[in-house]
């Protein structure tokens, strides 16, 4: 049975989160996040051209780190992280002390619900972090631990404990996340349909992930939420977060971990140049065909219970499989040790790396 | 001098003269149909039959016409031959017109497992009226059923399954399971079922929900089972795929079942309604989505709608729990349906949609003296899940009939031995699917 009567308030959890934002503009969008984002540790992470000065509003707490910074603390390792892509945003997780992470994208605003309240994203976040997932059989009421749902009939008793919620992956009312081809297609479709639902992502599928507006559990899945290497010199952009989200599905079903989708929304404000766009995802849009098959079928050995060792193995798997796609995905399998070599440095081990307790592989 | 008549004007008019062999209007532009609607009625010549053809095509004009002149046949109390043409204003029809469902290809089957319809039916006729209903009278009801006039419909009676199953067949269709026979005895493409303690609900903006449309809506656009869409339904107006999504991908697959859900009084077990006796369902979820391929879920039959070309066998009355009832939350024969559906419509590729539409389930039943009835049988389902979520079907099962003998012949070796109820579901499985080759052949010749 999902939850009891009375609704105990979320809690804060000011001192176990970081808001991590990527930016290459500014952080006037901050302001009217104020109100929610205040509480909590922000990591900024600039990229583009570490002389500018990014300006963040007053009363925030902060540390930031550019170029200059990311180049200094990971040495040669440093460059595991994009330049001049969103992806660089990946840096934060690695540096970051905090059990949960929360990142979202300097032109997402507050949206408000349909009966014109504020919507608290982050609230929400924690919310579905705090609470299990049901990945091994559908809920057809959704997340049956939210207020006024539960498990329906038919729903198997011996699955209702759920799995520990690694991901919480938020929506976006106005601009949508669309790809260049349909944004040139349908240049003035707005999302304005509020579905009021969370749902868990479930186990053997796989999802597109959205770095816009995304919760995670960083002791849980953190070594997972790479974002690839993307932007200058890179032949490919725009897949940053799809390429942590299908990595980490896999890590996740395999360590039986859950990841939801849905609320909470924001308000997505700027809609990118779709012909910018079509330049970067153009290879994407044709290396997914061969991406989306080799996530599909990957297995990895039981043998693997940590999310370090599956992700190692994933990329020796990315090397072998991916490899006659293009040259790139051996950069990218590379990159991909580089960066949880980097991750381990900058978590040592007296830290437990995130290990479930019966590590069964699926 | 008197100006010759136009082309067009004397297209109508022999338009007019032939009326009672064109099956179809709707090719004809809005203007010239309004043209010949009004000489028809001039004329004297609007008959049910021809105002059902002007209905089915659709066009708003035509339809606004007809409802401020307030057309109503006489009504008589033969129900079985008549057409309600009432069109009242919240049945929205233009909304319909734009799903381009073809009344004629969509049965509704109600089980009745209560005597007096009249309120089911009053609630539901703005929606029900223009389809055909087959409605199948719980064997085990002593009660005559008492049904409104005005609805096209045939019913059937513990005589007729008697006659046609024969009276010591393994298939038992009592209780919940007597709507089977209603998708046995249906030559439909569509069928939507809706359990008759239902009626229509509201969305969050007040407006009733035509369930059978939306139902049509789902069963008629692509599903989209190999990879999950975080906007959900892409076919939807105002959605689409999201960045990300294989573009080999995007055609989808047929949808051959649309499970929607309940506000009021949700689908819950019994345990859970008990200890949440208040627990009511007041959120309305503005969502369609595909259930992604080789994933499970339990399907109410309270509420859904299938392509009974594409899957009409595999939704079968075989689990029966040894003391099932008369409240859904007795029962789980759906749920093992549900699960032969979902585990043949992932083999032959077709989706199952989840969602919208909702309908408004009343109150009835007592959840907590459900629960002291002996409800081994649930327990029993837990034991299916693992069976269900590893099953495979072999290359040669090409339709739904192959599946299911493919099914039963596994649920027999696999499930039999753990519990009898298994091993005469099996056998059920396979006497259904006998059944329905008989009937269906039987159709074709009368046909």
């Amino acid at each position: 049975m999902a939850g009891g009567g009375g609704v105990a308030p979320t809690p804060l959890l000011k001192d176990q989160l970081d808001i991590v934002i990527p930016t290459i503009r500014n952080l006037d969008f901050l302001e009217m996040w104020r109100p929610f984002f205040q509480p909590y540790h922000l990591i900024i992470v600039q990229d583009g051209d570490p002389s500018k000065i990014i300006e963040v509003p007053e009363g925030f707490d902060y540390e930031l780190y550019n170029r200059n910074d990311i180049n200094r603390i990971l040495g040669p390792k440093a460059s595991c992280i994009s330049f001049k892509d969103s992806a660089c945003r990946c840096f934060g997780y690695m540096v970051s002390k905090k059990k949960y992470i929360y990142t979202i994208d300097d032109d997402c605003f507050v949206a408000k619900d349909p009966s014109g309240k504020d919507i608290n994203a982050l609230e929400q976040h924690i919310k579905n972090l705090l609470c299990p997932s049901t990945p091994y059989f559908f809920n057809t009421l959704y997340d049956p631990y939210r207020d006024g749902a539960d498990f329906v009939r038919g729903y198997p008793f011996s699955l209702r404990e759920g799995a520990p919620t690694a991901v919480s992956h938020g929506l976006w009312l106005n601009i949508p996340d669309y790809d260049a081809p349909t944004q040139l297609v349908k240049p003035r479709e707005r999302n304005t349909r509020y579905v009021d639902a969370v749902m868990t992502i479930p186990k053997g599928t796989l999802f597109p992930m959205c770095g816009m507006n995304l919760a995670f559990d960083r002791e849980l899945i953190g070594p997972a939420m790479y974002f690839g290497l993307m932007g200058d010199g890179q032949p490919i952009g725009r897949y940053d977060d799809m390429w942590a989200g299908w990595c980490t599905k896999v890590i996740c079903d395999h360590l039986g971990l859950g990841i939801k989708t849905g609320l909470p929304y924001i308000w997505h404000s700027k809609a990118s140049n779709p012909f910018v766009n079509l330049k970067k995802e153009y290879k994407g849009i044709y290396w997914q065909e061969e991406m989306i098959p080799f996530f599909q079928s990957v297995v990895l050995p039981k043998e693997c219970t940590t999310v370090q060792h599956c992700y190692i193995e994933l990329a020796k798997q990315v090397k072998t499989k991916l490899a006659n796609v293009d040259p790139y995905f051996t950069k990218l399998a590379d990159a991909m040790v580089t960066w949880t070599e980097a991750w381990d440095e900058l978590n040592p081990s007296g830290e437990a790396p995130a290990d479930t307790s019966n590590g069964k592989a699926k | 001098m008197r100006k010759p008549p136009t082309l067009v004007s004397l297209a109508i008019d022999t338009a007019l003269l032939n009326l009672s062999h064109i099956s179809d209007l709707s090719f004809l532009p809005e203007h010239i149909l309004l043209d010949l609607f009004l000489r028809t009625l001039r004329a004297g010549k609007l008959t049910e039959k021809i105002l059902k053809l002007f209905v089915a095509t659709g066009k708003d004009e035509v339809l606004s016409l007809i409802s401020e002149l307030n057309i109503q046949p006489v009504l008589t109390p033969e129900y079985k031959s008549n057409f309600c043409l009432r069109l009242s204003a919240s049945l929205n029809v233009g909304k319909m017109a734009q799903v381009n469902i073809r009344d004629d290809e969509v049965d509704i089957v109600i089980g009745a497992l209560h005597s007096d319809l009249t309120s089911f039916m009053e609630e539901w006729r703005a929606v029900f009226s223009r389809f055909h209903l087959i409605i199948v009278k719980d064997p085990d009801l002593k009660e005559d059923l008492k049904i409104p006039g005005g609805f096209n419909l045939d019913i059937y009676k513990r005589s007729d399954i008697e006659h046609v199953v024969g009276s010591s067949s393994t298939v038992v269709f009592s209780g919940y399971s007597c709507r089977y026979f209603g998708y046995l005895m249906s030559c439909k493409k569509y069928i939507v079922s809706i359990d008759d303690d239902c009626i229509p609900a509201k969305d969050d903006m007040g407006e009733l929900i035509d369930a059978v449309a939306q139902h049509i809506t789902n069963l008629t656009t692509p599903a989209t089972p190999f990879f999950f869409n975080t906007l959900y339904d892409p076919f939807r107006k105002g959605a689409d795929f999201v960045r990300g999504y294989p573009f080999s991908l995007r055609s989808g697959v047929h949808c051959a079942l649309s499970c929607g859900l309940w506000l009021n009084l949700a689908d819950y077990d019994a345990p859970t309604q008990a200890l949440k006796p208040g627990q009511r369902n007041s959120r309305f979820v503005d969502a369609v989505l595909s259930v992604p391929v080789r994933v499970m879920l339990p399907v109410s039959g309270i509420n859904i709608g299938f392509d009974r070309e594409l899957v009409g066998p595999a939704l079968l009355p075989a689990f029966r729990l040894a003391k099932e009832g008369k409240f859904r939350w007795e029962t789980v024969e759906d749920i093992w349906s549900g699960m032969c559906v979902k585990v043949i419509c992932d083999h032959l590729g077709f989706g199952v949609k989840s969602g919208l539409p909702y309908v408004w389930r009343k109150e009835r039943g007592d959840a907590v003296e459900s629960l002291k009835k002996e409800w081994e049988g649930i327990k029993m389902m837990e034991e299916v899940v693992p069976f269900f979520q590893s099953m495979r079907l072999s290359q040669a099962a090409v339709t739904a009939e192959d599946c299911v003998i493919e099914m039963a012949a596994a649920v027999k070796e696999r499930l039999g031995p753990l519990d009898p109820t298994f091993a005469r579901a099996a056998e059920t499985m396979v006497e259904w699917v006998r059944l329905w080759k008989v009937v269906t052949a039987q159709m074709s010749i009368a046909a």
